[in-house]
């Protein structure tokens, strides 16, 4: 039929390159994690072997990788809420009736999201400068610090968690606040009347109203900050003593740097395990609240 | 029942590394698509407006939305004041706000000693490219899944949406492998290859277009027009706006991407500013002034953009984390 082949026509070249360039090679990556491809391979594709699990087992067994996936726990645990807070807090200000400017300030919380993160990581690897950086500088101000937060194991994290709110605070803040503008104003009317706070407000009706939305957007958010990897790239290249090493940035160094192919497609399966069984806890939660 | 978008995804979302999500849409959602951007204005204008009721002092919100927008805009200006300090004026404790003297110095001796310009280049062209080919692409699909009938249409779409759950870091060894058989190592068609066509945008176009009336395109069919003729003169110009957004996400995605061109690309020449840059800073870790004045280079057009177009932008986003 005539318009079919149209149809076809229309969607072959989008299907085409999606094939050959994300499922084909996720297809392979499934075989290439059960081999030992490394740089013998890359070189003769005789010397590849198959290796059944033992990437996988290697991985297990290996305690940089524990550390890897314990460091990008620590990122997503501490960036997560606090993203999600500070993006709220955004949200909820911006939404304000008292509030003035909201249109400069919607646009200035939102710029940072825009930004290349590899020259914002760097712009923030001179603000957390030990010496000279801005914020040790605030911090001596109020009697604190200096904090030596890249080159101190404890501190880097936390300072890689600070740099990633500001950058992304402003992209849930978009989404809160088109959840926050579809809340009748009727709900707040007649809390008022019963004689509601605006704490009480907030609790009662601007929360629940918005839980559907913050569920997924957390879950959203957990699962990119799982794939955490540029920050430490160019603000500490994974130290200091691999404090900062993930999940990604493990793959990078075995598959990139020592040429370990087969393992490194193992390190990402292990991510996109962690990521799939997320996004089976957002479709069975934002299954059930559709359902109230 | 509503379905959502299983997951963000760092390749076919916007560039920022926090995916999409789903704002509470009413019952008109579908239709409402279309006319997405208009009600983002509307509402804006309505928030703008400061309400006169007397709810007590704004002042405390105000306060903190100010605070607030410090936190979001002073790395951003101070960088920009050190990118404009003379060498060294940076590292002192305390620390400069303001350059005492102003001086473009460090703008100077970026592109005299470094291939600064060379990889903005590269980088333009690259994000260009990436830009009007996935555009092309993404349009044409996003049009064919919404709007016109073949066999097999809604399984092909709903197993493009379930890969949006696979991170994109999965294919890229295979995909290096690839490339490296194709002979792409270490070109421009390389860096592009993996954003050719995203389901992200496939998926944002599809929303949109299924608010295109099909008495419109089935009229078109009485009179005779090809399914291509239709597609230029009625599907492209009611896109159009969605276009706009597509390639705006596009742009920023390409110029911002890091880890794929970090991959691909081994010649410093071809190098990408993301990549030029977070070698630079490796090798200038103590020279503030003049990694200010690259980080302004590479930002530069990246803010330029996103304020032209942020309304397209920000329609998009709300847009995209909508599911029908």
């Amino acid at each position: 039929m005539n318009r079919q082949r149209a149809a076809w026509g229309f969607v072959a070249p989008a299907l085409v390159a999606l094939g050959l360039f994300f499922f084909l090679p996720i297809a392979a990556a499934l075989v290439l994690s059960f081999t030992d491809f490394d740089i013998y391979a890359l070189a003769d594709l005789h010397n590849l072997r198959f290796v059944g699990l033992d990437n996988y087992l290697t991985l297990l067994r290996t305690p940089l990788f524990w550390k890897a996936l314990g460091n990008t726990i620590e990122f997503v645990v501490l960036g997560v809420p606090l993203s999600i807070a500070t993006s709220l807090g955004a949200a909820l200000l911006i939404n304000s009736k008292l509030a003035r400017f909201k249109g400069l300030f919607r646009t200035i919380f939102f710029a940072p999201v825009v930004t290349t993160l590899v020259a914002v990581a760097v712009i923030w690897r001179y603000l957390f400068n030990t010496q000279f950086g801005l914020i040790n500088w605030l911090l001596g101000l109020v009697g604190l610090g200096p904090v030596d937060w890249l080159g101190d194991p404890h501190w880097a994290m936390p300072a890689i968690v600070v740099f990633a709110v500001w950058k992304n605070f402003g992209y849930n803040m978009i989404i809160l606040l088109a959840g926050l503008q579809a809340i009748p104003d009727d709900l707040y009317e007649a809390a008022r009347i019963d004689g509601a706070g605006r704490l009480a407000q907030f609790r009662h009706v601007t929360l629940p109203a918005l839980g559907p939305v913050l569920l997924l957007v957390s879950i959203l958010t957990m699962a990119a900050y799982f794939q955490l990897f540029a920050e430490p790239y160019v603000m500490t290249q994974g130290g200091p003593v691999q404090s900062t090493t993930s999940i990604i940035y493990l793959m990078f160094v075995q598959g990139f740097q020592f040429w370990n192919l087969g393992y490194a497609t193992a390190v990402a399966f292990v991510l996109f395990a962690i990521l799939f069984a997320l996004t089976l806890v957002q479709l069975r939660v934002s299954r059930r609240w559709s359902e109230r | 029942m509503r379905r959502r978008l299983p997951s963000p995804f760092r390749r076919f979302a916007p560039p920022s590394s926090v995916g999409s999500a789903l704002p509470p849409a009413g019952p008109e959602q579908r239709g409402a698509l279309f006319t997405r951007r208009s009600q983002w204005e509307r509402e804006g204008a309505r928030s703008a407006q400061p309400s006169g009721k007397g709810e007590g002092d704004g002042l405390p919100i105000n306060a903190a939305l100010w605070l607030l927008g410090l936190f979001a805009v002073a790395p951003l200006l101070w960088m920009l004041s050190v990118s404009l300090m003379q060498p060294g004026e940076a590292a002192h404790f305390p620390p400069p706000l303001l350059p005492h003297h102003p001086t473009l110095q460090n703008y100077v001796t970026l592109f005299a000693t470094t291939d600064m310009a060379r990889f903005f280049l590269n980088s333009l062209l690259l994000a260009t490219l990436a830009t009007f080919i996935s555009t092309a692409f993404n349009v044409m699909a996003g049009y064919a899944f919404a709007k016109l009938a073949f066999r097999g249409r809604d399984m092909l779409f709903r197993w493009l949406l379930a890969a949006l759950v696979i991170p994109a870091q999965v294919a890229m060894i295979p995909l290096f492998l690839l490339c490296k058989e194709l002979g792409l190592v270490n070109s421009y068609a390389g860096v592009l290859v993996p954003s050719i066509a995203t389901v992200f945008g496939i998926f944002l176009v599809r929303q949109y277009a299924l608010a295109i009336p099909d008495e419109l395109l089935e009229a078109a069919r009485i009179d005779g027009a090809s399914e291509w003729r239709i597609f230029r003169s009625i599907a492209l110009p009611a896109l159009t706006p969605m276009l706009v957004t597509l390639a705006t996400f596009a742009f920023l995605a390409s110029w911002s991407d890091f880890l794929w061109p970090l991959i691909i690309l081994n010649d410093t020449d071809m190098q990408t500013l993301p990549v030029a840059l977070a070698n630079l800073s490796r090798e200038h870790v103590q020279d503030f002034e003049l990694m200010m004045a690259g980080a302004v280079v590479t930002l530069a057009p990246v803010l330029l953009l996103f304020l032209a177009l942020q309304r397209y932008y920000l329609s998009g986003l709300l847009a995209g984390s909508v599911k029908g």
